[in-house]
C-alpha cells in the first residue's frame, strides 16, 4: 500500500491549469524523485501535497487517510516532514535553537539534548551550534533545514530542491545523507532538476510536463527515455547533459 | 516543579547569571523597604507607575516575543477596568471585589480571544494587526464617551460618559466585621507582589516549550507550521495572555483611583505602551520592566511642569528609538554593559594566566 498517493489531483489558478489530474504513488521505503522542466508543475504539486495550496480537484491520501483538506501542520503531525525550496530557518535564533524547536515535538529532557548533539554532528554544524542561523552559509542553512525536518522523525521526508545553491561537493554530500536516511527505512520524495543529483539518489522517478505525468519508472529507464530527453532539453540535444 | 522553576533562566531572557539575580533581589529589597522611608503620596505615585507595568509586559510578550504589534492594550485595559467597576458596585464591595478582579481580567481575556480569533484565523497580520486593534480601541473610547445618559447603567453602576465611572470600592478584604481596603501602602505591596509573580511567570513562559514556539512563529510562521505547530493557537494564546495583563493593569488602576474614564482608553493612552516597550526593548521582559517604570516616572515628573512637554518628549523618544536603537535603548545599554563586563572578565583571566604560562612550559 502506498504511503502517499495523489488521485486525479488538479490545481487551477484562474484560467491556468498548473497541475492536471496527477496520479502519484509513493511506496514505503523508496526514494522517489519528481522531475520536469521549468513550469512543469513540480513545485505546485509539492505545495498541494504539503498543504500550502488547496487542490482544485482530486484527492490526496497519506498513510491511508484522506489529507486533501488538512492544514500543513496536521500533515506534519501525521508523519510528514517538509523542506521547502528556499532555505527557511529561524535566522535570528541560534542553530542549536532551530533544531531544539523542531526536536521538542518528539523529545524531552536529556533525550532532546542528546538528539540535538547527534543532529548537529550529522549535519556537520557542531562548530556553528551557537551561531545565529542567519549567519550560516547557504548550504549550511539548507542542511539545517533538512535537520529540522529530520528532527520530527518523519515517515515521509519531502524535499523541494534540497541542493539549490549548493556547491558540487555539498550536493554530493546531501545525496549521501539522503541515501543514508533511506537506508534506515525513511521514505523520501524529492523535487529536483539536477540530473546528476537525481542519478545519485533516485530509485523511482516521475516526470511532469505541462502539469501532467509524462513518464514514470526506474531512474535508468527515465534518463534514457527519448521523450524525456526531448522535453527536458528540446529537440536536437544529446541524451546526456 | 523544580524543572519548571529552572526555566526562569533561558535563551529568551537576558540576565541569567548570579550577578543578575543578586541585583534583582537588591531591587526587590529596596522596593519592599521603600514605604518605610517615603511619604504616602510618593508610595501612591510609585504604585501608580507600577500598575502600568503589567500592560507593558503583556505588550512585550505579544510584540517582542510573538511579533504581533497590538495597539489594543488600552482596549483591554478599559474593558477590564470598567468591568471591575460594574462588578464591584453590583457586588456591593467587600471581599467580592477579588472575584470582580478575577472576572474582569477574565472578561478582558475572553474579549481578546474573540477579537484575536477573527484576526488570527482571518490571517490579519503585520501592520493590519495594529490597525484593527487600534480601531477597536478608538471605537471603545468613542462608545464610552457617549454613555453620559442615565440609561447607560448596569444595575446601580453608571458609566457616566466622559466624566467616567466612579464609586466602586477598592480591592477589599473583609476580616470579621472589619473591611481592609487595599489602598496606599497595602496596594503598593500587592502590586509589587503581583509584578514579581507576573515577571517570573512570564520568564518561565518564554523560556518554555510554548515560548520557543512563540518566538519561532515571530521569526517565520510558515516554517513553524511546517514543524507541526498550529501557529494560530499559539498566537491566540499569546494575544490572550498579553491582553489579560493589560486587563490586570485596568483593574488595579480602577481600584487605585476608584474611577475610570474613557480618556484612559483613547488614542494618546493607547500610544503610550508602544513608546514604553519600544524604548525599553520589546524583545526582553527585564528591559521592558525597567524601561517602562523609568519612562512612567519621568513622564509623571515632567507632567507636573507641562503635560504638553511630556507628550512631545514621548514622541521624540519614539522617533529616537526607531532611528537610533530599533531594538530599544534599555536592552541596548544592558547588552553593552554585559559585553564590557565580559571583556573585563576575559582580560582578568588572561592577566591572571600569564604568570602561570612559564611554569607550565617548565
Amino acid at each position: 500500500m502506498p504511503i502517499l498517493e495523489t488521485r486525479q489531483v488538479s490545481k487551477r489558478f484562474g484560467g491556468l491549469t498548473a497541475v492536471s489530474d496527477v496520479d502519484l504513488s509513493i511506496e514505503p521505503g523508496e526514494i522517489h524523485c519528481l522531475i520536469g522542466p521549468n513550469g512543469a508543475g513540480k513545485s505546485t504539486l509539492f505545495k498541494l501535497i504539503v498543504g500550502t495550496y488547496p487542490p482544485s480537484g482530486g484527492e490526496i491520501r497519506f498513510r491511508d487517510g484522506d489529507i486533501t483538506q488538512a492544514k500543513p501542520f496536521a500533515r506534519v503531525q501525521r508523519g510528514m516532514s517538509i523542506k521547502m525550496q528556499a532555505p527557511s530557518v529561524f535566522k535570528e535564533l541560534r542553530t542549536r535553537q532551530n533544531l531544539h524547536i523542531a526536536l521538542q515535538q518528539k523529545f524531552h529532557r536529556q533525550a532532546l539534548v542528546d538528539e540535538e548533539e547527534r543532529l548537529l554532528a550529522l549535519l556537520d554544524l557542531t562548530a556553528h551550534a551557537d551561531k545565529a542561523a542567519g549567519l550560516l552559509s547557504h548550504g549550511q542553512q539548507q542542511w539545517l533545514e533538512i535537520g529540522m525536518a529530520l528532527a520530527l522523525g518523519p515517515e515521509l521526508l519531502l524535499l523541494d530542491e534540497p541542493t539549490a545553491g549548493m556547491s558540487p561537493e555539498e550536493t554530493f554530500k546531501t545525496g549521501e545523507l539522503i541515501k543514508g536516511l533511506n537506508a534506515t527505512g525513511m521514505t523520501v520524495l524529492v523535487v529536483e532538476h539536477d540530473m546528476a543529483f537525481i542519478r545519485q539518489i533516485a530509485q523511482r522517478v516521475t516526470v511532469l510536463h505541462l502539469g501532467k505525468v509524462f513518464a514514470r519508472g526506474a531512474i535508468d529507464e527515465i534518463v534514457n527515455d527519448p521523450g524525456v530527453i526531448e522535453i527536458y532539453l528540446g529537440k536536437g540535444h544529446g541524451r546526456e547533459h | 516543579m523544580l524543572r519548571t522553576l529552572k526555566l526562569v533562566n533561558g535563551q529568551q531572557t537576558t540576565g541569567n547569571g548570579k550577578g543578575f539575580w543578586l541585583c534583582f533581589l537588591a531591587v526587590l529589597a529596596a522596593a519592599l523597604v521603600y514605604p518605610a522611608f517615603a511619604d504616602s503620596y510618593d508610595v501612591g505615585n510609585f504604585c501608580y507607575f507600577l500598575i502600568w507595568v503589567f500592560m507593558a509586559l503583556g505588550l512585550s510578550l505579544m510584540w517582542g516575543y510573538g511579533g504581533m504589534l497590538s495597539f489594543g492594550q488600552t482596549f483591554f485595559f478599559g474593558i477590564a477596568g470598567y468591568s471591575y467597576g460594574v462588578l464591584a458596585i453590583n457586588f456591593g464591595g467587600g471581599s467580592l471585589t477579588w472575584l470582580a478582579l478575577v472576572l474582569a481580567v477574565g472578561i478582558a481575556m475572553v474579549a481578546a480571544i474573540v477579537l484575536g480569533y477573527f484576526m488570527i484565523w482571518g490571517r490579519v497580520g503585520g501592520v493590519f494587526f495594529g490597525i484593527v486593534t487600534l480601531s477597536a480601541t478608538l471605537v471603545l473610547a468613542f462608545f464610552l464617551g457617549q454613555t453620559a445618559g442615565p440609561e447607560w447603567r448596569i444595575g446601580p453602576a453608571r458609566l457616566n460618559g466622559f466624566n467616567g465611572m466612579k464609586g466602586m470600592d477598592p480591592l477589599t478584604l473583609t476580616w470579621g466585621d472589619e473591611d481592609i481596603f487595599f489602598e496606599g501602602t497595602l496596594l503598593y505591596y500587592l502590586v509589587v507582589a503581583l509584578i514579581v509573580l507576573v515577571y517570573l511567570g512570564l520568564r518561565i513562559l518564554v523560556n518554555s516549550r510554548f515560548g520557543n514556539v512563540v518566538v519561532a512563529v515571530r521569526e517565520d510562521p510558515q516554517r513553524a507550521e511546517l514543524l507541526g505547530y498550529d501557529v494560530r493557537k499559539y498566537q491566540l494564546a499569546t494575544f490572550a495572555i498579553g491582553s489579560g495583563l493589560a486587563g490586570l493593569s485596568g483593574v488595579l488602576y480602577t481600584s487605585w483611583g476608584q474611577f475610570i474614564t474613557p480618556s484612559s482608553v483613547g488614542l494618546p493612552a493607547a500610544a503610550m505602551p508602544i513608546v514604553w516597550v519600544a524604548f525599553s526593548g520589546r524583545s526582553d521582559l527585564t528591559a521592558t520592566l525597567v524601561g517602562s517604570f523609568l519612562l512612567l516616572f519621568g513622564f509623571q515628573t515632567l507632567t507636573i511642569y507641562s503635560q504638553q512637554l511630556a507628550l512631545v518628549l514621548m514622541g521624540a523618544l519614539l522617533l529616537a528609538t526607531v532611528m537610533l536603537a530599533p531594538q530599544g535603548f534599555v536592552i541596548g545599554l544592558a547588552r553593552l554593559i554585559g559585553r564590557q563586563l565580559g571583556a573585563l572578565r576575559a582580560k582578568g583571566r588572561t592577566d591572571g594566566a600569564l604568570p602561570d604560562a612559564p611554569a607550565r612550559e617548565a
